[in-house]
């Protein structure tokens, strides 16, 4: 039996490199042996993506875009077990992010980021951005209340684009160019079917091959510059006689091994938020999202859901007409929120990589960074007052100040600890 | 890689030209998958001009008709109402209409063609909800005015919006045009657009 078994898989090596891709990923992939808690949440966005894959096929079975609402109804009580199903689709987009969110810390806290790790991280933030436009596109389908008024808010963004800043294109003809974009956005001069059917396509065909796509190169960029660890030890300038790390250990069976319990873990919370929150209290399902879409009622306040509150927290912070209206410059802010997560590999100029051996400035300016980016979340979701606004201005301020003036310069300022040669703990 | 024989400026232009007029067959081919993207004729025909009759609307009424989805209001303004407008400037946050909410055959005092008709989307410029429209005094308006129950938002009886309340703008003024003294035409500037 084990013979056949051999003798298939040597045919099957002769032919494609199956072996050779196992040693490399799995078997022979030595990653750092020092890895803590933080580093469950790779994995965890990967078992997260699978969820969404399943759930998301299964749902699209009885999903139907010229009936959003009423489909959506009928997976709920029509469908066997259709509500499990959507409630861990639901439930899915805000792990994904939460872990998503926790895995980006990771590489933060450690400089995941710096040389040689530049392509894994710009891949990694790609998945961000396309991982952002699937919870968009995606919230949108069910077509209730605040999918609508969402969707309205977000596509007349596409207005608020400063055309007439060109020196060759006046007031009247950049509103044109506005108009005509969201018209081309919505396939129609309303929020209607045509634009469900569309982001439909976009939620369940196009954007997750660019997205599976973007997690192989993510992976295969990694495997090829090797883990960072905690330490920020580059374990690869340690090898045996071998040209094996010391400090590495197979990824399979180490770290698969290591792995499963913190994915277990993580599928009983899953499992908790998915039977008893499924709505998260407004936060993961919002209310008006219950009732369907109508033009004619606007909701009290029409808030993103949590993961997207930092960005419209930005926004919103924008509230002065200077050479462009307002309204632009929070498109900048939000989108320039963004864009510079891109270029964090070549903003910080820290010598050393881990947060662990940097000075207590580093420590510091980090913390408030976190607190920054989870008080303009909790702006982003809350009604605008005039004090929040504030807050989320000054927020705004910080979260630009955190990368442009504090990231490249803050270790001419401070005492770094001494790097080890060898990472530390771990056995 | 040896070059014996090999016209290397005749190589560099022909793979120059091969791939200048393959970018331009893919940036042909990439119209029809951008364009599909526009409204199809079916919504261009929901989204057709559509006339309103206004021959039988009395001084004061109004009426709402729907285009593109969006109520939009025919008012006929009393001369009382209309002496009101000039009396509130100070009040209001846009009084000349400056900001770009109406066309140019609208952007004057009345914001109107025709003086006593006023033409309007029946959306506030806050968040989208449809003002009521007092036509008496009332205890939020006392010239009448729209009043927009959502958030509190004023305009005047010109769509002006009031200062201090959460809607930016003015209501916007669709592109209209009179077909005939009694019919408009809401959505297209096909019949007179000038009093």
């Amino acid at each position: 039996m084990m013979g056949l078994v051999n003798r298939v898989v040597d045919w099957v090596d002769a032919r494609l490199p199956v072996v050779d891709a196992y040693k490399r990923h799995m078997s022979e992939y030595y990653a750092p042996k020092n890895f803590n808690f933080w580093y469950y949440f790779g994995v965890l966005s990967l078992v997260v993506l699978i969820n969404q894959l399943l759930t998301g096929i299964w749902l699209t079975m009885f999903y139907s875009p010229s009936e959003g609402f009423a489909s959506v109804e009928y997976i709920m009580r029509d469908v066997e077990w259709g509500w499990l199903i959507r409630y861990m689709h639901a439930v899915g987009a805000s792990a994904f992010f939460a872990v998503v969110y926790i895995h980006m810390f990771r590489g933060l806290m450690y400089g995941s980021y710096k040389p040689p790790r530049e392509l894994v991280w710009i891949f990694g933030m790609l998945i961000y951005l396309a991982l952002m436009a699937e919870g968009f596109l995606g919230y949108v389908l069910p077509w209730g209340n605040m999918s609508y008024w969402g969707a309205q808010v977000i596509i007349s963004l596409a207005g608020a684009i400063p055309f007439d800043l060109l020196p060759f294109i006046d007031a009247a003809e950049a509103k044109e160019i506005g108009e005509g974009l969201t018209t081309w956005v919505r396939g129609d001069y309303l929020l209607s079917t045509a634009t469900v059917n569309k982001f439909f396509a976009l939620h369940v065909v196009a954007i997750p091959i660019v997205l599976l796509a973007l997690v192989v190169l993510h992976i295969l960029a990694l495997h090829e510059v090797g883990s960072n660890n905690p330490d920020g030890v580059e374990i690869k300038q340690n090898k045996d006689e071998n040209g094996i790390p010391v400090d590495g250990i197979p990824f399979h069976p180490y770290y698969t091994v290591k792995d499963l319990p913190g994915v277990i873990v993580f599928l009983m919370i899953f499992a908790v938020v998915i039977f008893f929150f499924p709505d998260g209290g407004g936060y993961l399902l919002e209310k008006p999202n219950f009732e369907p879409a109508n033009p004619l009622k606007t909701p009290d306040h029409i808030a993103p859901v949590w993961y997207y509150g930092p960005y419209y927290a930005m926004l919103r912070a924008a509230t002065l007409d200077i050479i462009m209206p307002a309204k632009a410059w929070g498109l900048v802010a939000m989108g320039g929120a963004i864009v510079i997560l891109f270029v964090i590999p070549w903003l910080d100029r820290h010598p050393v990589r881990s947060i662990r051996y940097r000075g207590w400035l580093s420590k510091l300016f980090m913390t408030i960074f976190v607190l920054d980016f989870l008080m303009l979340g909790y702006f982003g979701t809350q009604p605008a007052t005039p004090a929040k606004t504030m807050m989320a201005q000054f927020g705004t301020i910080y979260y630009f100040s955190y990368f442009l003036l504090i990231m490249p310069f803050v270790h001419k300022f401070e005492k770094s600890k001494p790097v080890p040669e060898r990472v530390t703990g771990g056995h | 890689m040896s070059n014996d024989g090999v016209n290397t400026s005749r190589r560099t232009f022909l793979i120059g030209l091969t791939s200048a007029i393959g970018a331009a067959g893919a940036v042909g081919a990439a119209v029809p998958f951008v364009k599909s993207w526009q409204p199809s004729a079916k919504a261009k025909n929901a989204g057709a001009p559509v006339t309103v009759d206004i021959g039988k609307l009395e001084p004061g009424q109004r009426v709402v008709e729907e285009w593109r989805g969006q109520p939009v209001w025919v008012v006929r303004r009393t001369d009382d109402m209309l002496q009101t407008l000039p009396q509130l400037e100070n009040k209001l946050s846009d009084p000349a209409s400056e900001a770009d909410q109406q066309p140019a055959y609208a952007q004057n005092e009345w914001r109107s063609i025709k003086k006593e008709l006023l033409v309007l989307i029946g959306t506030c410029t806050h968040l989208g909800c449809s003002p009521l429209y007092e036509d008496e005094p009332t205890v939020e308006l006392e010239h009448g005015g729209f009043f927009c129950p959502c958030h509190g938002s004023k305009f005047d009886l010109a769509g002006r919006v009031y200062k201090g309340v959460p809607a930016p703008t003015n209501l916007v003024v669709p592109p209209h045009s009179y077909l005939s003294e009694g019919v408009i035409i809401v959505g297209s500037e096909e019949g007179e657009t000038e009093a």
